[in-house]
């Protein structure tokens, strides 16, 4: 193995693809600003949009009631409402978003109340619809502390304490560490991002170094040089494997600044609840050793199939497929209840995703671990061996 | 020098079968002279040079190439020959100077031997004015040159060119020739292949007729003519083609 012409072979080439400005979109424009300003920009715009909402008032209907004299004055006296005359069409109005919300009224609820007989309020909304909602449940919150009231009320009148009716309190403590909370969070979508990155970040060098050289007919020319085959593809993955690693964390590090900024300006609410978003540096450092082969066995990957194609468009129409295939399985990890075990382990993408997920969290299975980590370094010799014996075959090569 | 010995070459096609692209070919190349590669458009000009230059390896026979032979040893050929086809592009992205240097560094020169060897190549090549400009902004002529300066910097003894003028125009195909020439004049082995009969007989000392992989015909222009009887090196080529069933 002659380091000095890997060298040679990884310097000329990173220096060409720097060179190259859809290179400074996929790896820095793209991840380091597009992404981040999406998130920031979407969940700004989500938080204004969200405020705007609940300051707008809903309009809605109330069916029935005319017999109800106290509960309608309650109701009317609330000044969060539109009252809207009522209609037998208000299906159709609150499905057509005209009117928000309706509420009937039992006939006789009043006189049902005051007796302690059982009545039933029924709420009209539309499902899904964020408006809707926020005037059904504002309507069901004035329902609720209205009959507190009348409980507290018989309650009273049969001189019976308030206590009766709740024997215990029950209370939730938190009693993991803010790291683990936050890691446990983030576990979920950070593995999700360092392999979509990892994977990004490699697509455009490698198809370029390959397919990209055939079609400029540039291949021959290099062929034709004295270096081993070999070091001329090992030197080219190199390169792909320091576009991966330099697209993830550059991109790590972007969201990781627009996450704060988006704290800092919209609070806590708006950037998860209250939980502590804090990340352990050693658990990040972890994650992204795990990734290490994941980079290496993509970057082989990308580099066969680039090989193997004629032009960068036909290398293009194989990448679309393994985006899915690889989207997939870094999805699945972050479903509730899937949990790494030595199966899992052995499957490459989701084994990282499942392993970065622990990781994060705090609650490390050394053994899954190590079984996903040397599986993962199988894969990836093995890409990088695949890449190699293309590299080295002229009927790939030289394919028509 | 240059030899081939009953050089073969198949591929294999799943529409049109077995190809023989080269087809027993056997000739030697001497050293100061140059040898001519006259054939039609997929007479297999183009593969018989990629095998010598090791891109394609032969299915079966030989060839040496500067001692050293093309299936055992082919890295050992690439450091011992100067290979220049329509195949082979300059990389866009990179200067002239940046360009010759990645490969005399490729070719394993060290510094001190690659600076006055790139530079007394780019005086003699006249490209000091473009030296520090990108490939793809350079003219074709210009792009040749860079590509000539490339075959040259390691100064190899055997020099191998594909159809070396084509898309070129008349200056710039003169002074390939003129490059061609000089090669000869310092020693080099050449072997060249056209489908332009004016360059044949202005270059070659040897020219071999190629035609369905295999060579048709051999010899000094001097011998065709007595041979085929017929002064035009277009008539005796179109015999040549016409003869093979």
């Amino acid at each position: 193995m002659s380091l000095r012409n890997l060298g040679l072979v990884y310097r000329k080439e990173l220096r060409e693809l720097l060179r190259d400005r859809r290179t400074l979109i996929s790896m820095i424009v793209v991840p380091v600003i597009v992404m981040p300003l999406l998130m920031t920009g979407l969940a700004s715009t989500a938080a204004k949009l969200g405020g705007k909402v609940r300051k707008e008032i809903p309009r809605v209907m109330v069916l029935g009631g005319e017999d109800s004299p106290t509960t309608m004055t309650a109701l009317r006296a609330l000044n969060s409402f539109e009252w809207v005359p009522p209609s037998p069409d208000f299906t159709n109005l609150i499905s057509d978003k005209k009117i928000n919300a309706a509420v009937r009224l039992p006939g006789g609820f009043d006189a049902a109340v005051q007796a302690g007989d059982a009545a039933t309020v029924t709420i009209y909304d539309y499902e899904g619809e964020f408006k809707s909602s926020l005037a059904a449940q504002s309507l069901e919150q004035f329902f609720r502390s209205r009959r507190d009231r009348v409980v507290a009320q018989r309650l009273a009148e049969h001189q019976l304490p308030e206590k009766l009716l709740t024997p215990f309190e029950i209370r939730k403590t938190n009693v993991a560490s803010p790291q683990k909370v936050g890691g446990n969070v983030i576990g979920m979508i950070l593995p999700y991002i360092v392999i979509i990155m990892c994977l990004t970040g490699a697509i455009y060098p490698a198809i370029d170094m390959t397919a990209g050289e055939k079609e400029r007919g540039t291949m021959e020319t290099l062929l034709c040089s004295p270096v081993a085959r070999a070091h001329l593809v090992l030197g080219k993955g190199l390169v792909v494997l320091t576009m991966s690693l330099a697209t993830a964390c550059l991109s790590l590090l972007s969201n990781g600044v627009a996450l704060m900024l988006l704290k800092k300006t919209l609070g806590a609410p708006a950037t998860g609840g209250a939980l502590p978003l804090t990340i352990d540096p050693s658990s990040l450092l972890a994650v992204l050793v795990m990734m290490l082969p994941l980079a290496i066995f993509f970057s082989g990957a990308l580099l066969a199939i680039g090989l193997y194609s004629r032009s960068m468009k036909e290398a293009n129409s194989y990448l679309q497929p393994l985006m899915i295939v690889v989207v997939v399985p870094a999805v699945v990890a972050a479903l509730p209840g899937v949990e790494l075990n030595y199966p899992l382990a052995l499957v490459p993408v989701l084994n990282v995703s499942l392993a970065g997920r622990e990781i994060m969290s705090g609650l490390v299975h050394w053994n899954y671990i190590a079984v996903v980590f040397c599986s993962m370094c199988f894969y990836a010799a093995l890409s990088v061996a695949v890449a190699v014996a293309l590299f080295k075959r002229e009927s790939v090569l030289f394919r028509t | 020098m240059i030899e081939t010995r009953q050089l073969t070459k198949i591929f294999r096609d799943k529409k049109r079968g077995e190809i023989r692209a080269v087809d027993n070919v056997s000739f030697t190349c001497q050293p100061g002279r140059i040898f001519g590669l006259l054939g039609g458009n997929g007479a297999g000009k183009t593969t018989c040079l990629r095998l010598l230059a090791t891109i394609l390896r032969p299915t079966s026979g030989d060839a040496t190439v500067g001692g050293y032979e093309v299936v055992a040893q082919p890295e050992k050929v690439r450091a011992n020959i100067g290979f220049l086809s329509t195949g082979t592009a300059l990389y866009g992205r990179l200067t002239a100077r940046e360009l010759v240097e990645y490969f005399g560094r490729l070719h394993g020169l060290a510094e001190d031997v690659l600076r006055p060897r790139l530079d007394a190549l780019f005086t003699a090549l006249d490209m000091n004015e473009f030296r520090d400009g990108r490939c793809d902004k350079l003219s074709t002529g210009m792009k040749q040159k860079v590509s000539i300066a490339r075959t040259l910097i390691h100064d190899p003894p055997v020099m191998i060119f594909d159809e070396p003028t084509h898309g070129l125009d008349v200056l710039a195909s003169r002074a390939v020739v003129a490059f061609i020439r000089e090669c000869r004049a310092r020693g080099k082995t050449v072997i060249f292949s056209t489908h332009v009969m004016s360059e044949m007989e202005k270059l070659c000392d040897t020219i071999a007729i190629i035609h369905h992989g295999r060579i048709m015909a051999e010899g000094s222009l001097a011998r065709l003519r007595d041979q085929f009887a017929c002064q035009d090196l277009e008539d005796i080529f179109v015999r040549v083609v016409e003869a093979t069933p």
